[in-house]
């Protein structure tokens, strides 16, 4: 689709949230995609290698976790895993289903790398994380 | 969470304390970060922001997508001709040059706004922001945005529209439906354009575009509809106006309700 685009956005939350916790580089980032959701995970990679040039997560891991897409039956209840062109429950055939996963496109999470911690300065270059302090 | 950004703390965050209560010195220190933010944010905020716009203005914006040639702009300049004078119309174009397909509206007397996007395949939120400053929303009421023809990326983009319409003209093949599947799914209504070719289009079934809609899980009407023939609008003219009352009654309601 225009995976590069995506990946300029992507890359500018990414920096946005090392910024705020005073991160020194992004190891790695987690995102989730359905195949309904019109992105390819391989040109998502692709893209991802080229965007990343340059910033904080020049050499940061991409790990894309791609969802199956699964629908619920509202006439039999069933929960079943099918095709994207065919959103029809896998049990009785009804096409009268509900959507619960695979239009996913999501960040799910970044590893960041922060800075050298020592006793002596530590506590004032530590940012204050909830649920952290002393 | 975090009181910096506001985002969960995962699994995997170091401890930075020692059992004596001293913080440690690790290097590198490595935290995980829970974000769960859609990858097209940026867009999806200023699609809210244009939404929160045409609401205030009472405008009800119609986002048309399909591939290129299957009558968006015909469509539109016969829909004008229908409404006449009965609901104010605004519409702005997208395509990666020319500005052919407004100076076809603005020739209905309508105003209209061209986005040339170059290379772009699809118009985002932004570019529609942009186009808004162009035109009076005070004297709008029904607000077309024309999307480049492309039957990929312009799923992918919320505008700020209330509503998606995709085309299907006859030319096009009735399999479309499963060969595009999410461009379709997004639709809140497929029209089938050109059905005035359907008497030498033998091949085109709209029973099949129909069934490959509804394997799609859309409920969505699909309508049969034709520029040249102006008595094949009249179900696609009742749903702009259905849609027009609708919005109209939640202003009203809300209103009524501050």
């Amino acid at each position: 689709m225009h995976e590069l685009a995506m990946c300029q956005g992507l890359l500018s939350e990414v920096a946005r949230l090392a910024r705020v916790h005073g991160a020194t580089a992004v190891t790695r980032l987690s995102v989730q995609i359905g195949p309904l959701s019109g992105v390819e995970a391989s040109q998502l990679s692709c893209a991802f290698g080229i965007a990343r040039i340059g910033t904080l997560a020049e050499t940061a891991k991409l790990d894309i976790q791609v969802m199956s897409v699964g629908v619920w039956c509202e006439a039999c209840a069933a929960e079943t895993e099918v095709a994207p062109n065919a959103l029809l429950c896998g049990d009785c055939g009804d096409w009268h289903v509900t959507l619960r996963s695979g239009n996913e496109l999501l960040l799910k999470s970044v590893d960041l790398a922060l800075e050298t911690v020592t006793p002596a300065q530590g506590a004032s270059t530590i940012p204050s994380w909830g649920g952290h302090h002393v | 969470m975090c009181n910096q950004c506001g985002c969960a703390v995962g699994t995997g965050t170091v401890e930075v304390l020692d059992a004596q209560g001293v913080l440690s010195a690790r290097s590198p220190t490595v935290a995980s970060v829970e974000v769960l933010t859609h990858l097209l944010h940026q867009n999806d905020r200023d699609a809210a922001h244009n939404r929160a716009h045409f609401d205030r203005h009472g405008v009800v914006a119609i986002n048309l997508m399909s591939s290129p040639g299957s009558g968006k702009t015909s469509l539109l300049e016969a829909t004008i001709d229908a409404i006449g004078d009965n609901c104010r119309i605004a519409v702005i174009e997208g395509d990666l040059a020319t500005e052919n397909d407004a100076q076809r509206i603005r020739a209905r007397g309508v105003p209209a706004v061209q986005i040339i996007t170059g290379q772009t395949c699809h118009l985002d939120a932004q570019m529609v922001h942009g186009a808004l400053h162009a035109l009076d929303l005070d004297a709008v009421d029904l607000l077309f945005i024309e999307n480049v023809g492309n039957l990929v990326c312009p799923a992918g983009f919320d505008l700020g529209q209330h509503a998606n319409v995709t085309l299907l003209s006859v030319a096009e093949g009735d399999d479309k439906p499963a060969k595009y599947p999410v461009i379709f799914r997004a639709a809140d209504l497929v029209l089938l354009s050109k059905v005035d070719l359907l008497n030498v289009l033998d091949d085109f079934s709209p029973d099949q575009a129909r069934r490959h809609v509804r394997e799609l899980a859309s409920d969505a009407p699909v309508l049969e509809v034709s520029a040249r023939l102006p008595a094949s609008l009249t179900r696609w003219l009742d749903w702009l106006e259905q849609r027009l009352n609708s919005s109209r009654a939640a202003v009203e309601h809300t209103e009524s309700a501050s």
